[in-house]
């Protein structure tokens, strides 16, 4: 089981804050399609990855990162602090 | 060095902390403080909302003042930013730094600066006569880390 959380566009997007998935992604790529097949709400979310960032257990990570035994994986936008 | 760094929804006010900051940092000789401000947009914002990503945030702050303790001789350092609505005007954050010269304490605040807008957790929402929108990240804020 991950926790999937989601936020600023992507969270409205999506429709939810957070959600907790099954999932045997071996990667966040993998991740992506699986969720992309699933509704057509992630397909609008993921359509385009330059616009995404994501960070797994809290820490910016690549889109190829592992998922093996991650507990927290975070989509979202390029960061807009200060 | 001692970090301060504070993620929260309520106001704060700029001169009891630089006074504060002052005080702790004793003895430093420079200390450089930055303030930043709801822009009013020539009227047309009405509010802005700031959503953040708690745990990841402190994190991610904690990080940057850490990475800039280790490339200026820092005796303290502070990091204070908001989440929520806030309208035109309001303190949204600020930084500040203690260092025993002032060029250190500058370039250290400068790089907080330059790393908390692209490396910290926060979003911002504009609401205004227009209706509502997202702020895109802007490239120049992401070229301006490679200038560290």
């Amino acid at each position: 089981m991950i926790d999937l959380l989601y936020f600023a566009w992507v969270r409205e997007r999506i429709g939810l804050p957070r959600e907790r998935v099954e999932t045997t992604a071996a990667t966040v790529m993998d991740l992506i399609e699986e969720l992309k097949a699933r509704e057509d709400r992630y397909q609008a979310a993921f359509a385009d990855l330059r616009a995404l960032r994501v960070a797994v257990d809290q820490e910016l990570a690549d889109f190829s990162a592992p998922l093996s035994g991650v507990r927290e994986v975070a989509f979202f936008p390029p960061m807009t602090g200060g | 060095m001692v970090g301060d760094i504070r993620v929260q929804a309520e106001p704060f006010d700029y001169g009891a902390e630089c006074a504060a900051f002052a005080a702790r940092a004793r003895g430093a000789g420079a200390v450089v403080t930055f303030l930043g401000l709801v822009r009013d947009d020539g009227g047309r914002l009405a509010r802005m909302e700031i959503e953040h990503y708690p745990g990841m945030t402190e994190r991610a702050l904690e990080k940057i003042a850490e990475e800039a303790a280790g490339r200026w001789p820092l005796s303290a350092c502070l990091v204070l930013h908001r989440h929520g609505s806030l309208s035109p005007g309001e303190p949204i954050m600020m930084v500040a730094t203690a260092s025993r010269h002032r060029q250190a304490a500058f370039a250290a605040a400068d790089f907080l600066m330059d790393y908390l807008k692209s490396r910290a957790p926060f979003w911002k929402k504009e609401f205004g006569a227009d209706g509502a929108a997202w702020v895109a990240a802007r490239d120049e804020d992401e070229a301006a880390l490679t200038r560290w």
